[in-house]
C-alpha cells in the first residue's frame, strides 16, 4: 500500500476495511477487499458498471451485511452496528441516485440529516454559505430543483451530520460536465476540515484529479491500488477492464 | 329538508370514520402496510374501557385517559416485535400476519367475553341532544366525536409538519433507507407511528363503544369503513381521510334513506366507483399505488 | 444456460434441474388407489366420519384455490368468501327455479367465473394490501346484494329445495360423492394448470413482480385467469357447501371465517405447493376434532401457529419436508437443485443488476417446459 498522508492529520486510519466480502444472494459482489481512509484524504474507488463499488460503500454504511471480513472505525469493529448508529459515530453516505426525501423541502431534507449530528463545523448555516443559492430556495420541495442542485442538497444532508468519513457514491451521475465540475470544487473544502472522503466515481479522470489514492475494483476484487501520479493510463485501463480487455471494451472509461 | 338532514348525519358519522381511519392511513403512509387488525384493535379498546377502566375507579367518560396511553404503548411494542418481524420479510407476510392477528383477537374476545353485545355506559350524557328542527336532532355526543376527530387530525398534521420527529416520520415514509443514512432509526420511527395509530384507534373504539353496542366481531366492519374512508380520500393525505370519511358517511346515509338495508351498500358503491374512476383517491398521488 | 455458482456445494458447478426423486408411476398408482378408497368410503365408513371427510374436502377445495391465488400468483385475497357465497346462492337460485341441485353445481361454477371477470378489471389494478381489502369490499357488496333478494330468503336465508325426494342415506351418499369429485377435479385441474406454461409465468410473477410486470400483458392476463379460476373454485366450494347444508344463510355462506380457514390452512401446509393445502387441511381437521369441546380455541391456536409459520417458516410444513428430503408427490415443475428460490446468474460481463431479470429467462429455470 502506498503511504501518502494529508499533512497534519494522524497517520492512523479512521476507517479500516479488511478482507470484506459481500454477497447478494449467491452473487459475490465484493470479494476480499481491504482499504483504509485517513482523516483529510480522498480515496477514490473506481471500476466498471457492476464492479461492486456501490455495494462496498453501502456495506460500510451498514445497509448490507458482509459475509466475511471486518469494518473498523477509529479502532472499533463496527461490522455489526446498525446504519443509523454508524452515522452517529461519524460515517455518512451520499447514496447513488441522491435519494432525497421528495415530499420534504430543501431545508427539511438538511434538517433530517442534522437531527442526529455530532459536534463539528457543518450545520445548516454553514451549508447555506457553502451553497449560496440555497437560502432563498429553502422552502421549495426538492423535486423542483435541478439535478445538480439536488446533488448539492444530498451532499449537504450528509455533511450536516458532521461525519469524520464521508462516503460519496457517483455524484456525477446524470449531471452535465460543468455541473460536475462545480460539485467537485467542494470536495477539497470538505477535506480541509479534516474529513476523510471515500469517493466512488466512474469518471476516471475526475477521480484521479481529486484523489489522494486510487483503489480499482474489478468484478468485486481489488485490481489496483496506487497514487494517481504514479499510475500509468495503461495500468489503470488493465485494472478497470481486467487483463482480458476485449470483453469490456464496449464500455470504456469516460476519460 | 330531508336531504339536509341526511347530509348532516352523514357528516357526523363520517368524521367518526375519519377518526377511525387516520391511524390506518398513517400506518400505511409510513410503513406501507395495511393493518388488517386495525378494526379489531378498536374493539379491544372498547373491551379495555369496559373491563379494565373500572379498576381505576374512573368514570367511563374518562376511560380514554387510561386506554389511550396503554394503546400507544401496545402499538409501539407490537410494532417493534411482531409487525417489524413481518415487515422484515415482505409485504405479503405482513398482510398474512395482520389478518391472522385479526382472527385471533376476534376469537379470543369471543372466548373470554362471549358473543354478547357490550357498550360503554356514560349515563345521561349520551342522551343529551340538540333539537335543531322538528325533523333533526343532533346528539351532543356525536358533535363531541366530530370535534375530537377534527382536533386529532389537526394535531397530527401539526405534529408531522412542525416537529423533528414528525419530519423524521415523513422522511422515513419517503425513503426508509435514506432516512437511515441520515441517522434515523427507522424501526423506532415505525414504533412511534404505530403508537400514534393505536392511540387514535383507541379513541375511535371508545367513541364507538359509547355510541353503539359492539361485539367481538365488530372489528371487521370497522376496518372496512376505515379503509373505505382512506381510499376514497386518498392514501397519505390526512385531510383527504377526513373528506373520505365524510363522503362515506353521506353516501351511507343516502343509501339508508332508500332502505336501511342499503346503508353499507351505499358506502361500498361509492368506494368501488372511486376505485374504478380514480384509484389513487380524491387527494392521493398516483405513485402511492 | 448460465453458470451459477452454488454456494452450498462450494465449487463452481452447474445447477442441476430435475423433478422429484419418487418415480411418478408410484405416485400415480398411489393416487389412483387412494381415489378409489375415497370413492368407496361412504360404503364402509360410519356416517359421522363421512361427513367429516366431506367437510374436509370442502376445505381442501378452498385452500387449494387460495393457495393458487396467494401462493402462486401473489394475490392475497381476503374476499374469497364472496365467491363461496355466490356459489351457494347460485345453487339455491337454480334449485328454486327447478334445476336439480346437483346439476346446479357446475352451473354455479360458471356463474362465479362469469361474475369474476368484470371484477378483475376493478381489482387487478390494485396491489398488495389495497387489493386485499378491496376483495373484501367486493365480497361484502355481493352479500349485501344477495340480502336484498327476497326470493333468496333475504337476511334469514332459505332451505334448499329439490333434495326432499331422496332418502337420507341416498342424500348423504350423493352429497359426499359430489363433494369428493369436485375436490378431485379442483386439485387435479390446479395441478395440470400449474404444470402448464402458465405455471412458469406464475413462478416468475411470484419471484419478482416488478420484473415480470415489465414483461407486460401476459402477466396481467395470467393473473386475471388465476383470479377467475380461483373464483370458480371457491364457487364450487360454495356450491357443495350449499347442498351439504339444510339451510342457506348469508351470514354463514359469506362468512369471513372461510377465508380465515383457507388462509391458515395453506399457510401452515405450505404456500406455493400443491400438497401444502392438503396437509394443512388434515392438520386443521385433526386439531378441530381434538379441541372440539373448546369452542373457538382451535381457530385461535391454528391462527397463532399460522402467524408464527408466516414469520419464521414461510415455506410451511410441506416446504420443510420438501427441502429436507427433496421429495415431492405432485411436482409441478422442475426444481433447481439448489434450495434457494432465485438463482442469480454470476455476473461476468458487467451489466448492472437490473438486467439480471432479463438474463434469468435463459437461466436454469426455463428448462421447466
Ligand atoms: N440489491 C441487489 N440484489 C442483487 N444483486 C445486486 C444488488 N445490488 C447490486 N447487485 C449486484 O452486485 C453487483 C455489484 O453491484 P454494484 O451496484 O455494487 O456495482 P457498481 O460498481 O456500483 O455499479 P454501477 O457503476 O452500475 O453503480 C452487480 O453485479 C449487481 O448485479
Ligand atoms: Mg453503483
Amino acid at each position: 500500500m502506498s503511504e501518502q498522508v494529508g499533512g497534519e492529520y494522524p497517520r492512523t486510519p479512521l476507517l479500516e476495511v479488511a478482507e470484506l466480502t459481500v454477497h447478494h444472494g449467491q452473487l459475490c459482489a465484493v470479494d476480499q477487499v481491504s482499504l483504509s481512509v485517513r482523516a483529510g484524504e480522498v480515496l477514490a474507488v473506481i471500476g466498471a458498471n457492476g464492479a461492486g463499488k456501490s455495494t462496498l460503500l453501502r456495506t460500510i454504511a451498514g445497509l448490507h451485511r458482509p459475509t466475511a471480513g471486518s469494518i473498523s472505525f477509529e479502532g472499533d469493529n463496527i461490522s455489526k452496528l446498525a446504519t443509523h448508529r454508524r452515522v452517529r459515530r461519524g460515517i455518512s453516505l451520499v447514496p447513488e441516485g441522491r435519494r432525497l426525501f421528495v415530499s420534504l423541502t430543501v431545508e427539511e431534507n438538511i434538517k433530517v440529516g442534522a437531527q442526529s449530528a455530532g459536534p463539528g463545523p457543518f450545520n445548516l448555516k454553514a451549508m447555506y454559505e457553502l451553497f449560496p443559492w440555497m437560502p432563498e430556495r429553502r422552502h421549495q420541495k426538492v423535486g423542483q430543483l435541478s439535478g445538480g442542485e439536488q446533488q448539492a442538497v444530498a451532499i449537504a444532508r450528509a455533511l450536516v451530520a458532521n461525519p469524520k468519513v464521508l462516503l460519496i457514491d457517483e455524484v456525477s451521475l446524470g449531471l452535465a460536465p460543468i455541473v460536475i465540475e462545480r460539485i467537485y470544487e467542494f470536495i477539497p473544502r470538505i477535506v480541509d476540515q479534516g474529513v476523510g472522503v471515500l469517493l466512488v466515481e466512474q469518471d476516471v479522470t475526475q477521480a484521479l484529479a481529486v484523489a489522494t489514492r486510487v483503489h480499482c475494483l474489478l468484478e468485486g476484487k481489488t485490481s489496483l491500488v496506487g497514487v494517481p501520479t504514479e499510475l500509468t493510463p495503461a495500468a489503470i485501463e488493465a485494472a478497470y477492464f481486467g487483463s482480458d480487455v476485449a470483453h469490456g471494451a464496449a464500455e470504456g472509461p469516460t476519460s | 329538508m330531508i336531504w339536509v338532514n341526511t347530509v348532516i348525519e352523514g357528516v357526523l358519522v363520517g368524521s367518526f370514520y375519519a377518526l377511525f381511519a387516520c391511524g390506518l392511513s398513517l400506518m400505511f403512509g409510513v410503513m406501507k402496510i395495511i393493518n388488517l387488525a386495525h378494526g379489531d384493535m378498536a374493539v379491544v379498546a372498547g373491551y379495555t374501557a369496559i373491563f379494565l377502566v373500572p379498576k381505576f375507579h374512573l368514570a367511563p367518560v374518562w376511560s380514554f385517559v387510561v386506554v389511550v396511553p396503554i394503546f400507544a404503548l401496545f402499538g409501539y411494542v407490537l410494532q417493534r416485535t411482531l409487525l417489524q418481524k413481518a415487515i422484515d420479510r415482505d409485504p405479503f407476510t405482513t398482510l398474512l400476519v395482520t389478518f391472522g392477528l385479526s382472527v385471533i383477537i376476534e376469537n379470543l374476545l369471543l372466548e373470554i367475553y362471549t358473543a354478547n353485545g357490550q357498550s360503554i355506559d356514560i349515563g345521561v350524557l349520551i342522551s343529551k341532544s340538540w333539537q335543531v328542527s322538528s325533523t333533526l336532532t343532533i346528539s351532543y355526543f356525536s358533535l363531541v366525536v366530530m370535534a375530537v376527530a377534527v382536533a386529532v387530525l389537526l394535531s397530527l398534521q401539526l405534529f408531522l409538519s412542525r416537529t423533528g420527529t414528525g419530519r423524521q416520520i415523513r422522511a422515513v415514509s419517503d425513503d426508509r433507507e435514506a432516512a437511515q443514512l441520515c441517522g434515523t432509526n427507522y424501526r423506532h420511527i415505525f414504533g412511534i407511528a404505530s403508537a400514534i395509530a393505536f392511540a387514535t384507534v383507541a379513541l375511535a373504539g371508545i367513541a364507538y363503544g359509547i355510541s353503539t353496542e359492539f361485539f367481538p366481531s365488530s372489528g371487521g366492519a370497522n376496518l372496512l369503513f376505515a379503509f373505505e374512508a382512506v381510499v376514497i380520500g386518498g392514501i397519505g393525505s390526512l385531510w383527504g381521510t377526513l373528506l373520505g370519511g365524510v363522503l362515506l358517511g353521506v353516501s351511507q346515509q343516502l343509501g339508508a334513506h332508500f332502505s336501511p338495508a342499503y346503508q353499507v351498500l351505499g358506502g361500498n358503491i361509492l368506494f368501488l366507483a372511486v376505485l374504478a374512476v380514480r384509484p389513487q383517491g380524491l387527494f392521493g398521488k398516483r405513485t402511492e399505488m | 444456460m448460465k453458470k451459477v455458482r452454488n454456494l452450498d456445494h462450494g465449487a463452481d458447478s452447474l445447477v442441476t434441474v430435475r423433478r422429484s426423486r419418487i418415480n411418478p408411476l408410484y405416485t400415480l398408482i398411489g393416487a389412483v388407489v387412494l381415489s378409489g378408497l375415497l370413492t368407496w368410503a361412504p360404503w364402509f365408513l360410519p356416517a359421522a366420519d363421512v361427513s367429516i371427510l366431506q367437510n374436509f374436502f370442502i376445505l381442501v377445495i378452498m385452500a387449494t384455490m387460495w393457495n393458487l391465488l396467494a401462493g402462486y400468483a401473489g394475490m392475497v385475497s381476503i374476499g374469497q368468501q364472496g365467491f363461496i357465497g355466490l356459489g351457494a346462492y347460485a345453487v339455491l337460485y337454480f334449485a328454486i327455479k327447478g334445476v336439480n341441485p346437483f346439476v346446479a353445481i357446475p352451473l354455479a361454477i360458471i356463474v362465479c367465473a362469469i361474475i369474476a371477470l368484470p371484477v378483475t378489471y376493478l381489482l387487478l389494478r390494485l396491489r398488495g394490501g389495497y387489493f386485499s381489502v378491496a376483495t373484501w369490499v367486493v365480497a361484502n357488496t355481493a352479500m349485501l346484494l344477495i340480502l336484498s333478494f327476497t326470493l333468496l330468503g333475504g337476511g334469514t336465508g332459505a332451505a334448499l329445495p329439490g333434495l326432499v325426494n331422496l332418502s337420507p342415506d341416498q342424500l348423504n351418499h350423493d352429497r359426499y360423492l359430489s363433494t369428493w369429485f369436485v375436490a378431485l377435479v379442483v386439485v387435479v385441474a390446479t395441478y395440470l394448470l400449474l404444470r402448464s406454461r402458465l405455471g412458469l409465468v406464475l413462478s416468475s410473477v411470484r419471484d419478482n413482480e416488478v420484473a415480470s410486470r415489465s414483461s407486460g400483458t401476459k402477466v396481467t392476463s395470467t393473473r386475471r385467469l388465476i383470479f377467475i379460476v380461483a373464483a370458480a373454485g371457491c364457487g364450487a366450494a360454495g356450491a357443495v357447501l350449499a347442498i351439504s347444508q339444510p339451510f342457506i344463510q348469508p351470514g354463514n355462506e359469506f362468512s369471513l371465517s372461510w377465508t380465515a380457514q383457507m388462509l391458515f390452512v395453506s399457510m401452515i401446509g405450505g404456500l406455493g405447493t400443491i400438497e401444502g393445502p392438503i396437509l394443512g387441511s388434515i392438520i386443521f381437521f385433526a386439531l378441530q376434532q381434538w379441541l372440539q369441546n373448546w369452542g373457538a380455541w382451535y381457530l385461535i391456536i391454528f391462527g397463532a401457529v399460522a402467524v408464527s409459520i408466516a414469520i419464521w417458516q414461510p415455506r410451511g410444513l410441506w416446504g420443510i419436508v420438501r427441502d429436507k428430503f427433496h421429495f415431492e408427490l405432485l411436482p409441478v415443475g422442475y426444481r433447481v437443485n439448489d434450495a434457494t428460490r432465485e438463482p442469480v446468474p454470476r455476473k461476468s460481463d458487467g451489466p448492472s443488476w437490473r438486467s439480471r431479470f432479463a438474463r434469468k429467462k435463459d437461466g436454469p429455470e426455463s428448462v421447466a417446459t
